[in-house]
């Protein structure tokens, strides 16, 4: 059954797509992104425009995202229960050298994450991508100690203070603005292409950059080192 | 010597009919996986396309001779890309990495009651 | 630069094609982080130097070391 159906769906699949190649390429960008691309450094004073667009114009969306994540993370450490004493298998531990080499290369990758969400509005680049570099750090420390416990604790504190802080942020533009994450007349402009410079986005960027990086080495830890051991029976096997 | 822009959309269209042909014709609940992700790319590959023109720039205003109008700070949409496609994108990987953490965490939790990684051998739910 | 273009393209199509057809899952998502890594490649062509990041980070990075070691513990562990 699967063998016929596949290919009427994929020719159907095929025909839909085809017709959408003529609209790739337009002219003009669309109506929106033009008053974006005009009024946004005039308005936000930050040289980056997708950073305004995710930060300030879309500002919600960028909410209703950080909440996505935050659900599909906190599922999967439902799902994998932290288990008090576990361990899949004693863990061989790594060479001097790697262990050596991940707590010098640490603190760099690190601060490199944070000249990443700390630049948004100037470059390329953002809260969630520096986020995922300060998460491959501590995914960095974990290959090469691998009988670190990592303090989920703590984790989950700065994850949850970030998330809070950023609807705080929201409300406080309500409150003095009008209009919930507001970036008109909280905090002073500051001159173009300058690192204080555009209102509340570095704060919230900052924020959202905290929280992705908290929230993504949670998971990787939840999933290294969580839920039942592979190698005894199942046990109530309803999730 | 085709356009660039339609090589590309092309090619975002190819990846989206393999990675659904994996979903549909394998068994191994990895491999599924893998064409979830595929998928995803080719997606994303086409959504920037529809906000591509070829020959204007970055939408990244760092220099003042990108602006038309020095004291009022305006710039022209005549030279940049779309940026809402892109932050539209952004998003959408971002909420891609998380559905497939969750996916993974549903198979390593399946694998752990049946032993089993193919497909077929979770009938529970059919009827 | 339209060679090499057309040439990361055919290398992406020609590696999707294999990765699902392999034996070992281990090639097959170390294939698929290089299918992302060429998309970030061609973000970056099509002037969306965020996105590019984004993908390469994220997609490129985080998503195959989660595969990872989702195969780790899917696998018979007799050892």
């Amino acid at each position: 059954m699967r063998q016929i159906l596949t290919p009427i769906v994929l020719v159907l699949l095929a025909v839909v797509l085809w017709r959408t190649v003529p609209m790739t390429a337009p002219e003009e960008i669309s109506a929106i992104g033009r008053h974006f691309v005009e009024h946004g450094v005039a308005e936000n004073r930050g040289a980056n425009i997708v950073t305004s667009v995710i930060v300030n114009y879309r500002g919600l969306d960028t909410l209703g995202e950080v909440s996505v994540l935050f659900l599909s993370v906190a599922g999967a450490g439902f799902i994998l229960r932290r288990r008090t004493g576990l361990t899949l298998e004693t863990p061989t531990p790594a060479s001097e050298l790697v262990e050596t080499g991940a707590r010098l290369l640490f603190g760099p990758i690190v601060l490199f994450g944070a000249y990443i969400f700390a630049h948004g509005h100037l470059t390329p680049g953002g809260g969630f991508q520096g986020g995922a570099v300060v998460a491959s750090a501590v995914l960095l420390l974990l290959l090469a100690e691998r009988d670190r416990a990592l303090a989920h604790n703590a984790l989950g504190w700065i994850e949850s203070l970030s998330g809070f802080l950023y609807v705080l942020v929201g409300l406080i533009g309500l409150a003095l603005a009008g209009s919930f994450l507001s970036n008109k007349g909280i905090l002073p402009l500051g001159a173009w292409n300058s690192l204080f410079s555009a209102g509340l986005i570095p704060v919230i960027y900052m924020l959202v950059g905290l929280k992705v990086g908290s929230e993504l080495a949670a998971l990787i830890d939840t999933m290294m080192h969580s839920g039942e051991p592979a190698a005894t029976e199942t046990e109530e096997a309803r999730p | 010597m085709i356009e660039p822009t339609a090589l590309y959309t092309i090619t975002g269209g190819l990846l989206i009919l393999i990675g659904f042909a994996a979903i549909m014709l394998k068994r191994n609940l990895i491999k599924i996986m893998l064409g979830f992700v595929l998928v995803e790319a080719g997606v994303h590959i086409m959504i920037i396309c529809f906000g591509y023109i070829p020959g204007r720039t970055a939408p990244i205003v760092d220099s003042p001779n990108l602006l038309t109008d020095a004291a009022a700070m305006t710039a022209a949409p005549t030279q940049f890309v779309d940026p809402v496609v892109q932050a539209i994108v952004l998003t959408a990987i971002v909420i891609a990495v998380g559905v497939t953490a969750l996916m993974l965490a549903y198979v390593v939790r399946l694998y752990g009651t049946h032993k089993s990684l193919d497909v077929g051998r979770y009938v529970s739910l059919k009827w | 630069m339209i060679v090499v273009d057309v040439l990361v393209c055919l290398a992406m199509v020609i590696t999707g094609i294999a990765a699902i057809f392999q034996r070992s899952l281990l090639s097959a998502v170390v294939m698929v982080g290089f299918i992302s890594l060429m998309v970030a490649y061609l973000f970056l062509r099509m002037d969306a130097p965020d996105v590019a990041m984004t993908e390469a980070a994220i997609a490129a990075g985080l998503t195959t070391v989660i595969f990872l070691i989702a195969i780790r513990r899917t696998e018979d562990t007799e050892k």
